[in-house]
């Protein structure tokens, strides 16, 4: 992956993801270890994320890269009209590897041809967020001891969930069967779809979920959000079939987890934190790991680590 | 009778070298001269329209002197008109004849249907794989990801 910019989940393969997950699991046990510290990492976030930002920062300052960049457009070049590639151009002489998050789907993508260092993805509009699939893939397999053959259960908006889509694909690559719980409204774009048909794996369609807990090794829980309804009142009406409670756990397999991309409202209540199935903190945790091995694969430097 | 057959075949004069485009269906005739961007070249052009056709009943034709398209280039009509035929000329003499083909990638012609495509904010060339399926063909954006349906196509 040396010297590869990491857009969308399609650029890489599954003997890729492994050496990813691999090199996070030797991070997981050792985290500080000052193998980048002749790097430039710059994170430009043309839309706050605070939680992904402070995740990639983290990530290269534990491994001894320096950080430049930006958390907001509105105080940088591009609010005076410069173009993508023009802050693209210049970033890139400043650092060695570029962290974007940008409002517009495929800008990481074209961020990519123009820039002469590597760009990693960290969200482009609605369309790719492909450090978050490979955490949750960390998590998956951390806490099953596999990949192959899960049983995993989305629940919520699965159509515009982008978070949800990647996963999915991402796992046409495993045996993996899919349990995906949503209102009508909010149904797995059939586009997602045809990737479970095409890889021949199994996929079932509910509009409740108490009866698929105890089949799943995964509950993947999101948020369903006002704003995708066109009737309020629809909304009212379903939200609180998505709500997980602990007391809907107590038939749930021994090994399963519950995953949820953060941030969280109320589609979990709080009592399930302390249930030792639910898992999202490390989850997030994980991506640190995760974002760590892809700065240390991307830059050259994995002979550094120690595991 | 004779007097009227002669008639048609005079409709549209031969060239002696160019190109012809035969057997576009007549509503796609402009954006033809539109994709190729014959509006801006100082060749000689014939267009004929809603001529009669044995193989679609009416037809268009577009026929450019002493100007050959790249296949890649021409293969763009494919889209708006698949049932075109390109013929090359030189000397009054068909070299070169054949159906237009959907090329496999489409390059800064077709707009991406997504508004938050980065390529309707800045000034970047669209660029589409063509896939086509059962239910017919589509582009798939290379930046945004997203699917433009045949029907959704609109030039730049």
């Amino acid at each position: 992956m040396k010297n590869k910019s990491l857009i969308s989940i399609h650029d890489i393969t599954r003997e890729q993801y492994d050496e990813v997950l691999d090199l996070a699991e030797k991070f997981e046990k050792n985290p500080k270890q000052d193998v980048l510290n002749k790097w430039v990492v710059a994170t430009l976030f043309f839309e706050p994320s605070t939680r992904t930002r402070l995740s990639f920062e983290s990530a290269a300052n534990q491994l001894g890269a320096r950080v430049i960049g930006f958390a907001d457009a509105s105080t940088s070049s591009v609010k005076k009209g410069e173009t993508l590639k023009d802050t693209i151009l210049t970033v890139s002489n400043y650092s060695d590897i570029i962290v974007m998050r940008h409002p517009k789907e495929g800008s990481a993508r074209y961020a990519s041809e123009v820039s002469p260092v590597p760009v990693i993805n960290a969200g482009d509009g609605a369309n790719q967020h492909p450090t978050q699939c490979l955490l949750d893939l960390y998590s998956i397999r951390k806490t099953q001891k596999k990949l192959d053959g899960i049983n995993i259960a989305f629940v919520g908006d699965l159509k515009y969930g982008r978070t949800v889509h990647s996963l999915v694909q991402a796992l046409t690559n495993y045996k993996t069967t899919f349990h995906l719980i949503s209102p009508e409204e909010l149904k797995l774009p059939s586009s997602v779809k045809q990737y479970i048909k095409d890889a021949n794996l199994e996929y079932h369609q509910y509009t409740e979920m108490d009866e698929v807990i105890p089949k799943v090794d995964i509950l993947y829980m999101t948020r369903i959000q006002q704003e995708r309804f066109a009737d309020p009142l629809e909304y009212e009406r379903v939200k609180g079939a998505y709500i997980l409670r602990d007391s809907m756990l107590a038939e749930a397999k021994k090994n399963l987890r519950v995953l949820h991309p953060l941030p969280r409202v109320n589609e979990i209540t709080e009592d399930v934190d302390d249930n030792p199935k639910a898992y999202y903190f490390q989850q997030a945790q994980n991506g640190v790991y995760v974002r760590q091995a892809l700065l240390t694969l991307i830059l050259g430097e994995e002979k550094k680590v120690k595991s | 009778m004779a007097k009227q057959e002669k008639r048609t075949e005079l409709k549209v004069t031969a060239i002696e070298n160019g190109t012809v485009i035969d057997h576009i269906p007549p509503q796609s005739v402009f954006q033809v001269i539109n994709i190729l961007g014959l509006s801006r070249v100082k060749n000689q052009i014939m267009v004929g329209t809603n001529l009669d056709s044995q193989k679609l009943g009416k037809k268009g034709i577009i026929k450019v002197s002493k100007k050959y398209f790249e296949s890649e280039e021409i293969n763009k009509i494919a889209l708006v008109a698949p049932s075109a035929t390109l013929i090359v000329i030189k000397d009054f003499t068909v070299v070169y004849k054949a159906k237009v083909e959907i090329p496999q990638h489409i390059t800064k012609i077709v707009k991406c249907i997504n508004p938050n495509c980065i390529t309707n904010h800045e000034d970047i060339p669209t660029n589409f794989t063509v896939i086509e399926r059962e239910d017919g063909l589509r582009l798939h954006c290379n930046y945004c990801e997203k699917y433009t349906k045949k029907e959704n196509i609109h030039f730049v």
